[in-house]
């Protein structure tokens, strides 16, 4: 009897959505747009997300070392910077490759190349290059090669300058620029979510109010409330499936085009991040419109099957 | 069967019902008339437990209709079918759907109900109109197939709220002789009506309210007010 029951719920419940035309047209529009802000967000977190990451990945610090500097002592220096947790990748470059680098950097620049052949010994001392996990522990990195207890007393001396202090203002200020978007971006895609929740909620609640003498009937002729209840709540999740498809094929043009703008200057293909996620953004999609309708259909038709 | 004992319902600016105390039993066919607002709606709306009464008590055999739960109120209306002035039919379904639904929500199987309905349209003369939906047929027809819903499921009670209200003496007349071929094979019917020439032609006992109160009860009544 449960099949029976269940599949004559789900039979009505069809039914019920395909005749209902506009209606449930009009809720799949609803929904769409509830669909539509979810998946935009998502597509902004991840643009967000990647731009934050590329930005984040040019900052870092670099330590200068004089010109004779020990390269054993600086290799201490190293190992000890890659045992912090805050630091994410530490690299050397030797007074030689230093050498090297500036005079490829300078090719065309044959006053500065004379200069220096004219000084005879490498003026230039190696470097590190430390790169943190994030913008904010630079001030900790900064701190620890500043700091005699931590370092041997040899490394401090062999230590140029580090140029976090002249990037300080810049880093300081990235960082908080990161945090506050990541802080307003999480504040405005609750606020459109629950809005569009709220909004889809209110379609799905009016068209049950405009079926409520129908409920009505149903409990007059002896339906039960899982029998009433059902063919609704089977409307809200074919509401959702619906909106879900058409959802995502309104990205795949949106996607293809925002891939063609925008990549160079975000870092990322979002045509390319859209196919390489397409199941996982389904999933999301399909999950919140069967969630959405099937819960917002339930609770809307509850007030009605009190008695 | 159905048992009132001294129920007054009363609404914030108005009594419907006075006290009333009356008694139906099984096989019965009962026309309760009024005028307009003399209860009679109210009356049926108590049978249904849709309304609770004020003071009083309904009694359907040995139950107290207003003590059920929700699940023995779903199970005793099963045995009530209801006939409505507005057809009350459901506007997205079939004629033919409209009475499986009233089966399916009482637990019927699949075979019973291929087997069933086809005899239930052929009573009411809807046979031709099955996949018709409710705006395609016309207001006698609508009536007919209501009355095809409430005795689908062979209900002990029908309750016909004003079902000729909405239609033309001839369709009229035929609704009426459908609820008494029901009647005839056993079924209780409550009928109210304030159509005089059907209550002076049934020759069935007759419940006369005035003001919520009533004030005549004939075995074979007649309509007078």
């Amino acid at each position: 009897m449960f099949w029976t029951h269940t599949k004559r719920i789900i039979r009505s419940g069809y039914r019920s959505f395909v005749r209902s035309g506009f209606t449930s047209l009009s809720s799949i529009l609803m929904m769409v747009i509830t669909l539509f802000v979810i998946t935009s967000l998502i597509f902004v977190k991840t643009t967000l997300t990647t731009a934050l990451g590329n930005i984040k990945d040019k900052v870092d610090v670099t330590v200068y070392f004089i010109p004779d500097a020990n390269e054993e002592v600086i290799t201490d220096i190293k190992t000890g910077l890659e045992k912090l947790p805050e630091v994410k990748e530490v690299s050397y470059t030797s007074a030689d490759e230093a050498l090297e680098s500036f005079r490829a950097r300078h090719a065309n620049d044959y006053l500065a190349l004379q200069s220096l052949d004219e000084l005879g010994d490498n003026p230039l001392g190696a470097t590190l290059n430390v790169k943190a996990k994030d913008p904010s522990q630079y001030e900790g990195i900064a701190s620890y090669l500043g700091n005699g207890d931590a370092l041997s007393k040899g490394a401090l001396t062999i230590i140029d300058k580090i140029d976090y202090h002249q990037n300080k203002v810049v880093i300081d200020r990235l960082t908080a620029i990161i945090a506050g978007a990541e802080r307003l971006g999480f504040v405005i895609s609750l606020v459109l979510v629950i809005i569009s929740i709220i909004i889809t909620f209110s379609t799905i609640r009016l068209i049950i109010y405009m079926s409520r003498e129908e409920i009505g009937v149903m409990r007059l002729v002896g339906a039960g409330t899982r029998y009433i209840q059902g063919p609704f709540v089977v409307s809200g999740i074919l509401v959702g499936i619906s909106a879900s498809i058409i959802n995502l094929l309104l990205f795949i043009p949106i996607s293809i085009w925002l891939g063609n703008k925008v990549t160079d200057f975000i870092g990322l293909n979002l045509f390319t991040y859209f196919k390489d996620n397409f199941f996982q953004l389904f999933i999301i999609m399909l999950g919140s419109g069967i969630i959405l309708g099937g819960i917002s259909s339930a609770f809307a038709i509850a007030r009605y099957l009190k008695k | 069967m159905i048992y009132f004992n001294n129920v007054t319902k009363k609404y914030t600016d108005s009594m419907s019902l006075d006290n009333v105390t009356i008694s139906i039993s099984a096989g019965e066919f009962v026309a309760i008339v009024g005028h307009s607002g003399a209860g009679k709606t109210t009356l049926t709306k108590l049978i249904l437990a849709e309304e609770n009464p004020t003071e009083g008590t309904i009694f359907f055999e040995s139950t107290d209709i207003h003590k059920l739960s929700s699940r023995d109120l779903t199970n005793f209306r099963r045995k009530v079918g209801v006939v409505f002035q507005d057809f009350r039919l459901l506007s997205n379904k079939t004629a033919y759907e409209n009475i499986a639904f009233a089966m399916e929500a009482t637990g019927k199987d699949d075979e019973e109900i291929r087997e069933d309905i086809p005899h239930v349209l052929d009573l009411v003369d809807l046979s031709h109109r099955a996949t018709h939906f409710p705006h395609q047929l016309s207001g006698g027809e609508k009536q007919r197939l209501a009355i095809a819903r409430a005795i689908i499921t062979q209900p002990e009670l029908i309750i016909a709220d004003e079902p000729t209200g909405n239609l033309d003496p001839v369709n009229a007349h035929e609704v009426i002789n459908i609820l008494k071929k029901i009647n005839d094979l056993g079924t209780t019917v409550i009928l109210t009506t304030h159509n005089r020439a059907i209550i002076d032609s049934l020759k069935k006992r007759v419940i006369t309210l005035d003001n919520g109160k009533v004030i005549r009860d004939d075995k074979d009544g007649k309509y007078v007010i």
